[in-house]
């Protein structure tokens, strides 16, 4: 199920203001990709860009390619909702269907995909991704509440359990921890080790440590000035990224000498 | 150890003048509504007494006060019924089309008329309903007795007129729709955008977004905008006035014939200037009878609200 991320000369803008620019990168499957950089320097935009995410804010385009499995994100035939389907994403705040219980915010992904689900099946397949979202023994009692009702942290691995019921191929996260404790964080960091084994994880950080921890390839971001586009400065495995990085700027940013 | 110590002194929390204007007239304010509900509920009330124990034959009509008010409450609960009916599923399509599918210069053009028709005065709707909407429904109320005679709703005979209670409820959907569509446009630009971004991340298309996280999250606003517009609809007197030609033709199921209920705001408004005595108590009566319809209404709409509140996304 996990697919192979190619992107060659990207170019994001938003109307006429590039927002990002000249990325080349290719992304493991069944691995977990890191963004760093600091704030407004285009990683969230990059993220958001491979699932087409980004569109929803009227006037943003790409330039350039975004393969996954041989299939150009944005060839002309290809629907963004399609994208979407394939490619999970989990935001920076947790964003449970309020109006929703539990149960149906897990399979809200499944019911657009409009098969028509056995109930038998249904509760399977809400067992599998709570539990896949180590999230089953805190909630299994309680399927039908409201699923704002539970914590931050909980909220968030329910909506994991949201993004992985539908089994995408790619899972991308954008600052999945920023709004969380340690404890809850470090949940979600097991969480993203065991669903490497299934999926292409991306995920933007602004939490060294975490990128550190968590992943096999860190991808560094940054901004020469304020209306600049941003770049991919050095993308390289984690460890040589924290250890000897190839480019001044990136040693410069991960010791804190960064601005 | 049995030390008595004296009592900890509670710090007392320091009131600022500021709060306490404030507080007092928050409180005042909340104060003065209950009063003038209550004076309302008091006045309607006394004064329909000498209706309600008036002997049958006293009461216009000559059959009592239950047979009086009855056709009226029957035909405001139509006419608002129809209004509501027909303004609601229009007034949500509207509020979504400006929130979801204009193109945003359109879209504020578009929200800034729905606001000015809010601020037709409803005479005007009147005038137009009944030299210009009545006479074009005739051929289409025809149709509907050829066609679809064996409803009841849609028993011959046709006015010729088309001066009938589907006339009139269409009249208070138009008159209702700018209040509803503006309230629930207001709520619908509110859905947080993490929501829509929830739904379409997923792979929802525009249509599946707004039925996951807009509609759910919208509707006790659309409730609400709704009995606002129902609240216009019950009381709706001279739009009603002109159009229904008043012939008291008790209770009947027929909305497109020349026969109709009228409703109580408008009987009263024709029947006052004429009446004395016993005739004012009585159409007072009518009036304390739409006043707890509206007040049934509304509970049985915050009801419906409140059932779920859990689920209303406000936590």
């Amino acid at each position: 199920m996990a697919k192979r991320i190619d992107v060659s000369d990207l170019d994001i803008y938003y109307g006429n203001f590039k927002a990002v620019e000249g990325v080349n990168v290719s992304i493991e499957p069944r691995s977990i990709t890191a963004l760093i950089g600091p704030s407004g320097c285009g990683k969230s935009t990059f993220l958001r860009s491979l699932n087409r995410m980004h569109e929803v804010i009227p006037g943003a385009r790409v330039e350039g390619k975004v393969v996954i499995d041989g299939q150009d994100l944005y060839g002309s035939d290809v629907d963004p909702v399609d994208v979407r389907r394939q490619i999970g994403m989990v935001f920076q705040r947790p964003n449970p269907f309020p109006t929703m219980s539990i149960y149906d915010n897990v399979i809200a992904g499944v019911r657009l995909n409009s098969a028509r689900m056995k109930k038998s099946d249904m509760d399977d397949l809400v067992e599998r991704s709570l539990k896949g979202a180590n999230l089953w023994t805190e909630v299994k009692d309680r399927l039908n509440r409201p699923g704002s009702g539970l914590s931050g942290g909980q909220q968030q691995r329910l909506c994991i359990a949201r993004a992985i019921a539908v089994q995408p191929e790619v899972l991308l996260m954008d600052e999945p921890c920023s709004a969380l404790d340690p404890i809850s964080t470090l949940a979600i960091e097991d969480l993203m080790t065991e669903l490497k084994e299934q999926f292409t994880i991306v995920i933007v950080t602004h939490n060294m440590q975490q990128a550190a921890r968590v992943s096999e390839s860190t991808g560094f971001f940054n901004l020469n000035g304020v209306g600049q586009p941003g770049r991919l400065i050095e993308f390289n495995p984690t460890e040589k990224i924290f250890s000897n990085p190839d480019q001044k700027a990136t040693e410069d940013y991960i010791s804190g000498r960064f601005g | 150890m049995t030390t008595t110590s004296a009592p900890p002194a509670t710090p007392r929390p320091k009131r600022r003048p500021g709060d306490r204007i404030f507080a007092g007239s928050a409180k005042g304010a909340g104060i003065l509504i209950l009063v003038i509900l209550a004076g309302v509920a008091i006045f309607l009330i006394s004064e329909s007494v000498p209706a309600l124990t008036a002997p049958a034959e006293d009461v216009p009509g000559g059959e009592g006060l239950f047979s009086y008010i009855g056709p009226l409450v029957f035909g405001t609960l139509m006419a608002a019924t129809i209004g509501l009916l027909v303004a609601t599923p229009l007034a949500v399509a509207i509020a979504l089309f400006i929130t979801y599918y204009a193109p945003r210069r359109m879209a504020a053009g578009l929200g800034y008329l729905i606001d000015l028709l809010a601020a037709v005065p409803s005479i005007v709707y009147g005038f137009w309903g009944i030299t210009w909407f009545a006479p074009r429904l005739v051929p289409f109320y025809r149709w509907l007795e050829e066609n679809l005679g064996f409803i009841p709703l849609f028993a011959g005979p046709a006015s010729a007129t088309g001066r009938t209670m589907l006339t009139i409820g269409l009249v208070l959907a138009v008159m209702i729709l700018p209040i509803i569509s503006a309230i629930s446009r207001e709520v619908f630009t509110q859905v947080p955008s993490l929501h829509r971004e929830a739904a379409l991340a997923l792979g929802a298309t525009r249509w599946e977004m707004i039925k996951m996280a807009v509609l759910p999250y919208g509707k006790s606003g659309i409730i609400g905008g709704a009995m606002l517009g129902l609240g216009r609809a019950l009381g709706e007197t001279m739009a009603v006035a002109i159009i229904l030609s008043g012939s008291a033709a008790g209770i009947t199921w027929t909305l497109i014939s020349s026969a109709n209920p009228q409703t109580i705001a408008a009987n009263i408004a024709l029947q006052f200037p004429e009446s004395t005595g016993l005739a004012v108590n009585t159409l007072i009566a009518s009036g304390l009878a739409l006043f707890v319809i509206t007040l049934l209404v509304n509970m049985l709409a915050r009801w419906v609200v409140n059932r779920r509140a859990d689920f209303s996304g406000a936590n």
